[in-house]
């Protein structure tokens, strides 16, 4: 078996693997971040509507996508598993209960619509309403909790950062519904979810702020991580894109709204990456070259995301292009 | 509080009895709503546009509770068995991202257009998306049983030691990932899961068939249910043969690579020769009724019966006892009768299959209220078949959690505290009755609002009816 003996040697092409697989998994947790983001929001804004017209426009809208979109998840814990198996063991072993109220409130928010329309009835639908902005609200929330506790390598779960960040995410995933909705809907709904957008645009803006700066006071290991160059541009780019995002939506070029939200949540990813960086788990002290798995698997996992990733993209660019365009007036459910 | 260790091994069975019903609802209707869309572009005819229409929304709910408890099982690993995470990480964890990119996202998107897309795509991309879905589903099922059959069967891999941690090393991949186990187990998996399904059809039909032939109820729509009643049967009577078929096969496997496991099938635990089959066994001294490990059993079986099983043919053959092994023997008795509830149950569907197929041959399927009775009955039995056959394959493993590597109870988290692991233990309890109790509630209503009809169809007249275009109705 040479072909496996060589395999087991030396990385694939002599690429810088570890790196790369650091790198891919923020750019699957962004990806998750970008597109269920929407749904979240979308969840999230469903709170402010009391129509029942309004009420399945917005389940409409999520329908055909949010599985689909929640499969990044699905996607990165099983990378993070096979790239840096003891990551992933002391990570979620670590933050036990946050783990397991992050999947609770994602079943919430994925059983909830499905049972709204299940019945027609007011009572019904008001709990599965609820049921669905919770949900909707708290995984982004948990989810940015978590990504900032082990950013800062947090030995506890409830931490001020992790609220902070929690809160920047719920409020990152507002700006991303309203820009879907921009492209989704038109009349007052879309109206409302552009004020709503806006707001939630700023609020990003001083929640990262702030969250930086509880970053730099509970954490003096990462101050000179947070002075890099890099990640002085990348805070800087998040203000330019919130600018751009608010003259979008008052323009209403949606696109160009929603292409903002791409930046603004690659540039968060990003953020967290290069001041984690070179470490994959802080708490741990472990770095991307002594997490990474062994040059076989590594190859192996390479070489089947190499073939996969970019299939697994085409299949959202034929879905999105099949539901593409506002949503017909007749589509919304019932 | 529950001790960590056990608290994490009642979780992880309580998350995976569970959402096995869901993968086994979406795998075994998968192949039906292939048909089903073929049936209808094809043929156009109304009665196929409604079995698919039908069939879709119970496919999606249980692709929906899927998804939920599919996730908690992809973080289990982590949270609760980081230790197993880390030692096997490497050989576990590429099958499991590869399932997520490879089978879950095909799946997951190709279901969007699936049950929203009809009026928005041709006939060909439809049918494609039927078919993506149903590919989807299938290879889920192939990563997650090349990650389980490893651990049945371990191979292509060395030990090492790394951070004072024992790791497992992934040295041949070929013999790793194509194990042995796996085509037993995949064959045996999803002819199960479509046996399932076929009877879960089957028992709706005939209770809505004997409804109108029998009592002579107005049902609405009783050319559909005959319908449904028809095809389960036909994929019952070439499943049920062949679950028994491959089952043989699959435990003679299991007697050669896992003989603990075999023994603890049988509940034998001296080693011998002639071994009878027990079709029921009881502890001689009935003080020890509630000891699952109980030596002194009384039974009634066929003479040489589990020795020919083993052995593919030899009554003598000779099958180790528990007694020949150095560790711990998994709990006997839960073993031993999951076993018998599953085989007697796969000759159960047997007999029903060609029961019903005799029936429809002379012409009084519809008629024959005793055979609707025993349909309705085994709605539900195939998915317990299912669950009582997991129970033996993972049951029957303990106390390994790898055959022979490692052991369940060094697999639990280090650092997770008693207060934790009981907490989401009684959350998972609650919240999964609650899960399932939803569940079924939806499917019932799904299956008495019956089938879509009259103008809603769009083979009906060739302008759609506006509420037709969602895929709910």
């Amino acid at each position: 078996m040479s072909s496996v003996a060589s395999l087991a040697s030396a990385p694939l092409f002599g690429l810088p693997l570890p790196e790369l697989w650091f790198a891919l998994l923020f750019f699957i947790f962004g990806t998750f971040l970008f597109l269920d983001g929407f749904d979240f929001g979308i969840g999230i804004l469903f709170a402010t509507r009391d129509d029942p017209h309004e009420e399945e426009v917005l389940l409409s809208v999520i329908g055909p996508f949010w599985d689909g979109n929640e499969v990044w998840l699905v996607v990165f814990g099983g990378a993070l598993f096979a790239a840096f198996p003891a990551v992933y063991a002391n990570l979620f072993s670590r933050y036990y209960l946050l783990m397991f109220a992050i999947l609770a409130a994602l079943g919430l928010r994925g059983l909830a619509p499905e049972m709204y329309e299940e019945r027609e009835d007011e009572l019904w639908r008001r709990y599965w309403g609820y049921a669905f902005v919770v949900g909707s609200a708290l995984t982004p929330f948990l989810l940015g909790a978590f990504v900032l506790n082990w950013l800062v390598g947090s030995a506890s779960i409830i931490t001020l950062t992790g609220a902070l960040g929690g809160l920047a995410v719920v409020a990152l995933t507002v700006v991303d519904g309203a820009a879907f909705l921009g492209l989704k809907t038109r009349g007052s709904l879309r109206d409302d979810a552009s004020a709503f957008g806006v707001m939630a645009a700023v609020s990003y803006l001083g929640l990262v702020v702030a969250t930086l700066a509880a970053v730099y006071a509970t954490a003096p290991d990462l101050r000179p991580a947070l002075a890099h160059p890099v990640v002085v541009a990348l805070v800087v780019l998040t203000v330019v894109l919130t600018a751009g995002y608010v003259v979008a939506v008052r323009r209403q070029r949606y696109y160009v709204a929603f292409a903002a939200v791409a930046g603004l949540v690659a540039g968060l990813v990003a953020l967290v990456a290069v001041v984690m960086f070179p470490h994959v788990d802080r708490a741990t002290g472990i770095t991307v070259s002594e997490g990474i798995v062994s040059t076989l698997p590594l190859n192996l996992m390479t070489i089947m995301a190499a073939v996969l990733l970019p299939v697994v993209l085409s299949y959202f660019a034929v879905l999105y292009s099949v539901f593409s365009g506002p949503l017909d007036e007749e589509e919304a459910y019932g | 509080m529950i001790d960590p260790v056990l608290a994490s091994r009642l979780q992880f069975a309580v998350t995976t009895i569970v959402h096995i019903v869901f993968p086994v609802m979406s795998m075994g209707l998968a192949p039906f709503l292939v048909y089903f869309t073929y049936k209808e572009i094809r043929t156009a005819k109304p009665i196929y546009e409604q079995l698919r229409r039908f069939w879709v929304r119970i496919f999606a709910v249980s692709f929906v509770v899927g998804t939920v408890t599919g996730l908690v099982l992809e973080f289990e690993f982590g949270t609760n068995f980081a230790a197993f995470s880390t030692t096997a990480g490497e050989l576990f964890g590429g099958p499991l991202a590869t399932e997520g990119m490879m089978a879950f996202m095909l799946e997951a998107t190709f279901l969007g257009i699936f049950v929203f897309g009809r009026e928005r795509v041709s006939d060909a991309l439809y049918f494609l998306s039927s078919v993506a879905v149903a590919l989807g589903t299938w290879l889920s099922a192939v990563w997650i049983l090349i990650a389980n059959s490893w651990m049945q069967t371990p191979r292509g891999y060395e030990i090492a030691v790394e951070g004072g941690q024992q790791v497992v090393k992934l040295t041949d991949p070929m013999a790793a990932y194509f194990n042995p186990r796996f085509q037993y187990m995949f064959l045996h998996m999803q002819n199960a899961a479509v046996e399932s399904v076929a009877l879960f059809m089957a028992g709706v039909a005939a209770y809505y068939v004997f409804r109108h032939h029998v009592w002579g109820y107005p049902v609405e729509h009783p050319e559909f249910w005959q319908t449904t009643l028809k095809i389960a049967l036909v994929a019952l009577v070439v499943t049920a043969p062949l679950q028994v078929l491959h089952g043989d096969l699959y435990a003679r496997h299991v007697y050669e690579t896992q003989p603990q496991k075999f023994a603890a099938m049988e509940a034998l635990w001296e080693t011998d020769s002639y071994v009878p089959e027990y079709i029921v066994a009881f502890p001689a001294d009935l003080n020890q009724l509630f000891d699952p490990r109980t030596k002194e059993l009384f039974g009634i079986g066929i003479p040489g019966g589990a020795s020919w099983l083993a052995s593919g043919g030899d009554p003598q053959a000779t099958i180790r006892g528990l007694e020949s092994f150095d560790t711990e023997a998994p709990p006997v008795a839960i073993v031993f009768w999951s076993f018998r509830i599953m085989v007697g149950l796969g000759f159960w569907f047997i007999l029903l299959a060609f029961w019903g197929a005799y029936r429809w041959w002379s012409g009084d399927l519809y008629e024959d209220d005793l055979l609707h009775k025993a349909l309705m009955g085994s709605s539900l039995l195939g998915i317990v078949a299912v669950e009582v056959g997991w129970i033996v394959t993972e049951v029957g493993r303990q106390p390994w959690v790898i055959q022979d590597v490692m052991q369940t109870s060094d697999g639990v988290s280090q650092g997770l505290t008693s207060a934790e692991a009981t907490f989401t233990l009684a959350g998972f309890v609650t919240g999964y009755v609650l899960l399932l109790a939803l569940y079924s509630y939806v499917v019932t209503r799904l299956i008495r609002a019956g089938p879509p009809a009259g103008d809603d169809l769009r083979s009906a007249s060739d302008e759609p009816a506006p509420s037709e275009v969602s895929a709910d109705e």
